[in-house]
């Protein structure tokens, strides 16, 4: 019974030690291909720019419309209502409509624009003022501008809240601002697709640029190669610091990505907060989060091992010691 | 240790580099083998350290049967035959140590017990002051013995070199002779081909002698003394 147990601990002591010096030698192997990859610093950083940039760009894009479709999201009044209440309907009885209806659960906020109020807008912003002032009396209505609660913001609910506030019986007409919604919608399904297939093309460019680049690799060491397998290499111990210098190239590659969309969006940042100003918006361009950068270094790293693998699988089997 | 039987090799193209050859090599024998140039010497060699498959014929080497060996456990049989070329095949851009220290580094040997057996092997060839040198700075027969220094390392039971003393005076010749007959001393099997035919008379060891592709003579020690 004792001996048994004292023979189960060893064994396990041993595959520990086993795990030991399996992770020590693949460690060494990993260090030794950066040591490797930084003794030729410059093209290593030209190989990793190109990564870098290749990935840059469907990485910022997707961020950009991120971005834009937080921006249409949290857009108040996204699915605002716009009632013009009939002629008949004087500043008063258009005020106590408004407190009316800003009782409704449904409504969030209600604003009033007089009609002296619209004539002077449009006054000022259209710069047809001398036609203006040649009509008699003014043409506009009062509108009531009407913003949904959140629960009720959505284009179906937005609907739905229309269909009712149509029936009132100062509405002349009612009209809801969703078609930009929905072309906003529309062009960003558009554009995230395009993202994707740039994603994947530059993916593929960035495979085609690891595997060339440890192709060449594994020309410059043919005759480590060779002479490695004459002695008993295995072909797995042979890959083994060439997948890593892929590995390498890809992290660095995602790395000098995340650089270069975060320094863009600095330089993008503040024109974009003076825009959103303009509209009375707080809105500011979010930047990569932890998600994100991890997919990035993960995805760009693994697409660098997988370039090395066909290359490797390629190219080490063609050496043969003589 | 090495059984030859009724050996072939073609190669691509339809000239024979080794015709019909048998032989046995026992255990911790030295045995040279001899011939004229393009007899067939290296081929043989190659087809025991697995650079070269037999085309017809059974190749054995201790246990395993190199005819039927799978390309992947190539690596494990290679590790247990050490070799040594003319042109030493050394990495110039390795250190001494970090070229003995192949063979154990593609083995998986721990790093202080490379380093000691390192030095002991490049203690046994008496290049132990070198160790941090590169390979470009030493001279033709420094460099020869760091590849044997490589080759017995990892103490594999079989050694092979191909023409090892090619380019050697005849006193480093004979320093190189000397060491191999110590590795043979302390049980490691040995087959040296070389065309020094001086040399190899003086060492008393069986000598195969390959003449077009043939294996043509097969001489024991006694034999040759009785030659000398
Ligand atoms: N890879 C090859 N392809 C075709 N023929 C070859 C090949 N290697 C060797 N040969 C031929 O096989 C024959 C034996 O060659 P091998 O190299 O074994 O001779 P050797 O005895 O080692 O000669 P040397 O003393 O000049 O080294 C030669 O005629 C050579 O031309
Ligand atoms: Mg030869």
């Amino acid at each position: 019974m004792a001996t048994k147990r004292k023979k189960a601990t060893h064994t396990g002591q041993r595959r520990s030690l086993r795990l030991d010096i399996w992770f020590m030698r693949h460690l060494q192997v990993s260090l030794s291909s950066l040591g490797r990859l930084s003794r030729n610093p410059v093209s290593t950083l030209m190989t990793a720019a190109v990564i870098g940039i290749a990935l840059s760009l469907p990485i910022g894009l997707h961020l950009l419309l991120n971005n834009a479709q937080q921006l249409s999201g949290n857009w108040d009044g996204a699915a605002s209502i716009s009632l013009f209440l009939t002629k008949e309907t004087g500043q008063e009885s258009a005020t106590k409509l408004a407190a009316r209806l800003r009782l409704q659960d449904e409504i969030e906020h209600v604003q009033l624009i007089s009609r002296e109020e619209a004539l002077e807008e449009f006054r000022t912003l259209s710069g047809f003022s001398s036609v203006l002032d040649s009509l008699e009396g003014n043409p506009l209505p009062n509108v009531l501008i009407i913003e949904p609660g959140e629960k009720h913001s959505s284009p179906e609910a937005a609907e739905q809240l229309l269909g009712e506030l149509e029936k009132i019986r100062e509405v002349e007409f009612a009209q809801l601002d969703l078609q930009w919604v929905r072309r906003f919608q529309g062009i960003t399904q558009i554009a995230k697709r395009a993202v994707w297939v740039l994603g994947t093309l530059l993916g593929i460019a960035v495979l085609l640029i690891v595997g060339n680049t440890i192709r060449l690799e594994i020309q410059n060491r043919h005759a480590e190669i060779e002479i490695t397998k004459l002695i008993g290499g295995t072909n797995t111990f042979i890959r083994r610091p060439f997948l890593y210098s892929g590995f390498w190239y890809g992290l660095f590659g995602g790395i000098i990505a995340w650089l270069l969309v975060t320094l863009s969006l600095i330089l993008l940042d503040s024109p974009v907060e003076k825009l959103a100003g303009l509209y009375g918006s707080q809105f500011g361009l979010s930047g990569v989060d932890l998600t994100t950068f991890a997919l990035l270094l993960g995805g760009s790293s693994l697409l660098g091992l997988c370039g090395s693998w066909i290359a490797v699988g390629r190219h080490l089997s063609e050496i043969e010691p003589t | 240790m090495i059984h030859f039987d009724n050996v072939t090799k073609r190669y691509p193209g339809g000239h024979e580099g080794l015709k019909n050859a048998s032989f046995h090599i026992e255990p911790g024998e030295m045995v040279f083998l001899t011939g004229h140039s393009g007899a067939g010497k290296s081929t043989l060699l190659k087809l025991i350290g697995l650079l070269e498959r037999s085309t017809r014929g059974q190749v054995r080497v201790a246990s395993r049967n190199l005819t039927r060996l799978k390309r992947r456990e190539t690596p494990y049989h290679r590790r247990e035959v050490g070799m040594i070329f003319q042109d030493h095949r050394l990495l110039y851009d390795r250190t001494v140590f970090d070229n003995v220290a192949i063979p154990l580094v593609v083995s998986g040997v721990g790093h202080l017990e490379t380093g000691r057996r390192v030095r002991a092997a490049l203690d046994k060839v008496g290049l132990l002051n070198k160790e941090k040198a590169y390979p470009i700075t030493l001279s033709g027969g420094e460099q020869q013995r760091v590849g044997i220094a490589r080759a017995v390392v990892s103490k594999p039971p079989v050694v092979l070199a191909d023409e090892p003393t090619g380019n050697l005076d005849p006193t480093l010749s004979r320093e190189i002779m000397q060491l191999f007959d110590q590795f043979n001393s302390v049980g490691v099997t040995l087959l040296i081909a070389t065309h020094d035919l001086a040399l190899i008379s003086r060492m008393n060891k069986r000598i195969l002698t390959l003449q077009n592709s043939r294996l043509i003579r097969d001489i024991a020690p006694e034999e040759t003394i009785g030659g000398n």
